[in-house]
């Protein structure tokens, strides 16, 4: 007898060694890094704007905004364009590569132990044969700058 | 439903047919004898009708009927144009309006306009009596009137073998649930014939308007007496008479009432003469024009300029990467295809420029309206409303207008008695006038009436804090006159509710320019003012200067910018803890870009390039590293996601796909 499982569909980006994963749904597209604009007074997590087919998308650097030391860019960098609430908004990854089902029953909610600000932004992290994935909780990876 | 597709054309053909009613209905309130204004009404009415019947908005075809109703007692002279008449009209249409819009919004529709349309019932029923009085043997034979279509209905079932009866009902006199006996009969005669019509109206029976007898126009396939006696056997039924309905003399009755009227009227004669003809002649021009627009959706233009703004940066790298090749026929056909892609965007752009007709519009109606509540008489004068802005300065630029225009009503225009005084007309003139100048509109607002008093505004601005006994010396009329816009001012003696709201002129400014335009305020005390508003002719393409600080490229809107300089290190003198220059005998401040910016700069230099900017009477320098060129540019926004930027006012995408930031040059100077 099977029982329904209800998959979660995510992308799966590196991060200094770490596994994240944000659900399909709300990826738009992966792009190379191409030019990024930079704007003046805005905090230090927004890197700039960049032109993502005639609109100007505002782009975040991940290891900033989780407060990772930053890595230059290399050919495995990518921009995440994610859309949340009708917002684009770009996220500079070390790479990205995979596309996984998560059976929802693999989810446990994230452990509790305090110790990078980056714990702010999970929402929860699945075990997978042997990989660790971190889910993002979007929304606050988004949360209003000012 | 199946409904929906047309939802959107209902509410667009609405739109325009009420816009039609507001504009004709003023017409008729100036020439209250112009049959042929009524019939306009009358033709967009029955078309509002029509199409809510079809979509199934009952009150708002139950209102467009009642005010058609009153329009076809005028148009037939039964009513004279009364200004309390076109009081109740205008509520009318704004009650559709009303509907309209929350069908626009998604809503039902539904409206409580009962009392509106008791009013129209009122009006229309004014009509009988001053009928009665008038003629008794006409109000006999046109008791009940049937138009073209009850007409053809009658016809119709005439041809089908039913019968026509007009069937005359009495109630006993100590009747006392008049309504309920009505719905009765109606019950009664629902069952054997079909009611074509009652008189007085349904609404007006409901609402127990009638004295103890009613008519209702049935055709059924019964006889005459079948019909009586049933319904007779309604209680309190006093006595039923059916008259069999004489369909062809029809046209001989109507012939007969001109002749009447003509009879006991002579001058009123030729009017009603007139008045026949026009509907017939005018209908045919406007069919024709009717095809010549077709309707597009503002989201569809939008995506195509999208698309366009993206075609014009591919052009431009297909442009540098033929000039690199150097082939002849490849640069043959990049420009060709650069001066198609250039007509092209002239003419994308032209398909968003929309006439400011459609802010003016709606002026004549709120310019009557305050005219009305505050005992003032008011002529407004429109000149130019075929000159054509891009939409998105459209959307913005209606309220500002609705302030200066209740500014000049209330505060500028004086009551008739004190008009009077002065030895001017009673009544006061505005005058709107658009027009088209350079890269340019003008929109300029003038009245004839008290004009700015200079002192009361000195003394205002004095006592509020905003200017110095040292400034006002030095302070052009002009500039006197503009610090009624500065924040925290207002004139009005007394806070009055049409303009004195506490949010002023500031707003006003404000607005202006966030769209790139300037006021300016022109006043001849006892003569009037005239404010004056400059605006651009688009919002989503500028002309801007291209500069670069180090990497990073910055554009500034070429209509802040006066000139640009060359300033050696030793020319820049200290004043007040700031760097300022003397540029052409006036000392103006310097704006380090790279500062304000927070770009890091390797070396100093000796020579610093200077962009002069000006924001009013007040002007800037900025400085940059180096100039790159004039270009024109497609403004984008920078998203809500990061929100309000100092001194950004939004991003563009340059030829190379860059994205550049845009300087707002008016943050930058205080």
């Amino acid at each position: 007898m099977t029982v329904l499982v209800n998959d979660l569909k995510v992308i799966v980006f590196q991060l200094l060694n770490k596994e994240y994963a944000v659900p399909v749904q709300n990826v738009q597209s992966i792009e190379k890094v191409m030019h990024i604009t930079r704007v003046p007074g805005v905090p230090s997590h927004v890197k700039g704007v960049v032109n993502l087919r005639g609109v100007v998308t505002p782009i975040i650097d991940l290891r900033t905004r989780f407060g990772i030391e930053a890595g230059s860019f290399d050919e495995h960098t990518r921009i995440i364009i994610v859309t949340l609430d009708g917002r684009e908004v770009g996220l500079i990854v070390d790479s990205a590569n995979d596309v996984l089902d998560i059976p929802e029953t693999s989810i446990e909610p994230q452990p509790n132990v305090v110790g990078s600000i980056e714990a702010d932004f999970i929402s929860g992290v699945a075990k997978i044969e042997r990989r660790l994935l971190i889910l993002l909780q979007l929304d606050k990876v988004l949360e209003n700058v000012s | 439903m199946e409904m929906n597709q047309y939802l959107e054309v209902f509410i667009e053909e609405s739109k325009d047919h009420l816009q039609n009613c507001n504009t004709q209905l003023l017409e008729l309130e100036k020439n209250p004898e112009d049959l042929k204004i009524v019939n306009e009404i009358f033709r967009s009415a029955h078309t509002l009708k029509g199409m809510s019947a079809t979509m199934g908005y009952e009150d708002l075809a139950n209102l467009t009927h009642n005010l058609e109703n009153v329009l076809d007692g005028i148009r037939n002279e039964k009513l004279t144009v009364s200004t309390d008449m076109m009081d109740v009209l205008f509520a009318a249409v704004d009650d559709l309006e009303e509907m309209i819009t929350s069908i626009a919004g998604g809503g039902d529709g539904k409206k409580n306009v009962e009392s509106t349309i008791s009013r129209l019932a009122a009006i229309e029923k004014g009509e009988v009596l001053t009928e009665e009085n008038s003629s008794n043997a006409l109000q006999v034979k046109t008791e009940v009137s049937y138009d073209q279509f009850e007409q053809t209905v009658l016809h119709q079932s005439l041809e089908q073998g039913y019968h026509a009866y007009e069937l005359t009902v009495a109630l006993r006199d100590d009747c006392l649930l008049k309504a309920a006996r009505v719905y009765m009969v109606f019950e009664v005669l629902e069952k054997v014939a079909e009611v074509v019509k009652s008189s007085p109206t349904v609404d007006q029976l409901e609402e127990e308007n009638f004295d103890q007898h009613f008519t209702v126009t049935i055709v059924t396939k019964e006889d005459a007496s079948f019909v009586e006696k049933s319904v007779m056997k309604v209680s309190e039924v006093e006595q039923a008479v059916a008259k069999k309905l004489d369909i062809a003399g029809f046209q001989a009755e109507a012939e007969a009432a001109v002749t009447i009227l003509e009879a006991d009227v002579p001058t009123a004669g030729a009017e009603v003469e007139q008045s026949n003809h026009p509907t017939v002649e005018k209908e045919i021009p406007k069919n024709q024009v009717a095809n010549k627009t077709i309707r597009v959706n503002i989201d569809r233009l939008d995506v195509l300029m999208n698309l366009f703004e993206e075609l014009v940066i591919d052009r431009g790298r297909l442009e540098q990467i033929s000039k690199e090749l150097n082939h002849g026929e490849l640069n043959e056909t990049v420009e060709r295809m650069s001066r198609i892609s250039g007509d092209l965007q002239s003419i994308i752009l032209t398909m968003r420029m929309v006439p400011v007709e459609t802010v003016f519009n709606r002026f004549p109606r709120m310019i009557r309206q305050l005219a009305r509540d505050l005992n003032k008489q008011i002529n407004l004068e429109i000149s130019g409303q075929d000159t054509e802005l891009d939409r998105t300065v459209i959307d913005e630029i209606g309220d500002p207008l609705v302030h200066l225009l209740r500014n000049a009503i209330d505060h500028g225009i004086e009551s008739p008695a004190e008009r009077a005084a002065k030895g001017k007309p009673e009544t006061g003139t505005i005058d709107l006038r658009a027009y088209h100048s350079g890269n340019h509109v003008f929109i300029e607002i003038q009245d004839d009436g008290a004009g700015i008093s200079k002192e009361k505004v000195l003394d205002k601005a004095l006592s509020k804090g905003i200017v110095t006994e040292e400034q006002v010396q030095t302070m052009t009329d002009s500039q006197i006159y503009e610090l009624i816009m500065a924040s925290g001012f207002s004139t009005a003696e007394t806070i009055s509710d049409i303009s004195g709201r506490g949010v002023g002129l500031d707003v006003v400014k404000t607005t202006i320019e966030s769209l790139g335009g300037t006021i300016t305020i022109h006043s001849t005390p006892g003569e009037g003012s005239i404010f004056s508003v400059q605006l651009p002719l688009t919002l989503s393409i500028i002309s801007v200067m291209l500069t670069e600080i180090e990497n990073e490229k910055f554009a500034i809107p070429l209509s802040s910018i006066i000139e640009t300089a060359i300033v050696k290190n030793e020319e820049i003198l200290h004043a007040h803890n700031q760097r300022v220059i003397d540029f052409r005998g006036k000392v103006v401040p310097l704006v380090f870009l790279n500062e304000v910016f927070d770009v890091n700069k390797e070396a100093e230099e000796d020579i610093h390039s200077v962009i002069i900017v000006r924001k009013g009477e007040k002007l800037a320098g900025l400085v940059v590293d180096s100039f790159i060129g004039q270009q024109e540019v497609v403004l984008k926004t920078l998203g809500d996601y990061l929100g309000d930027i100092f001194a950004i006012s939004g991003a563009t995408i340059l030829g190379d796909g860059q994205v550049a930031l845009i300087v707002d040059c008016n943050a930058l100077i205080q």
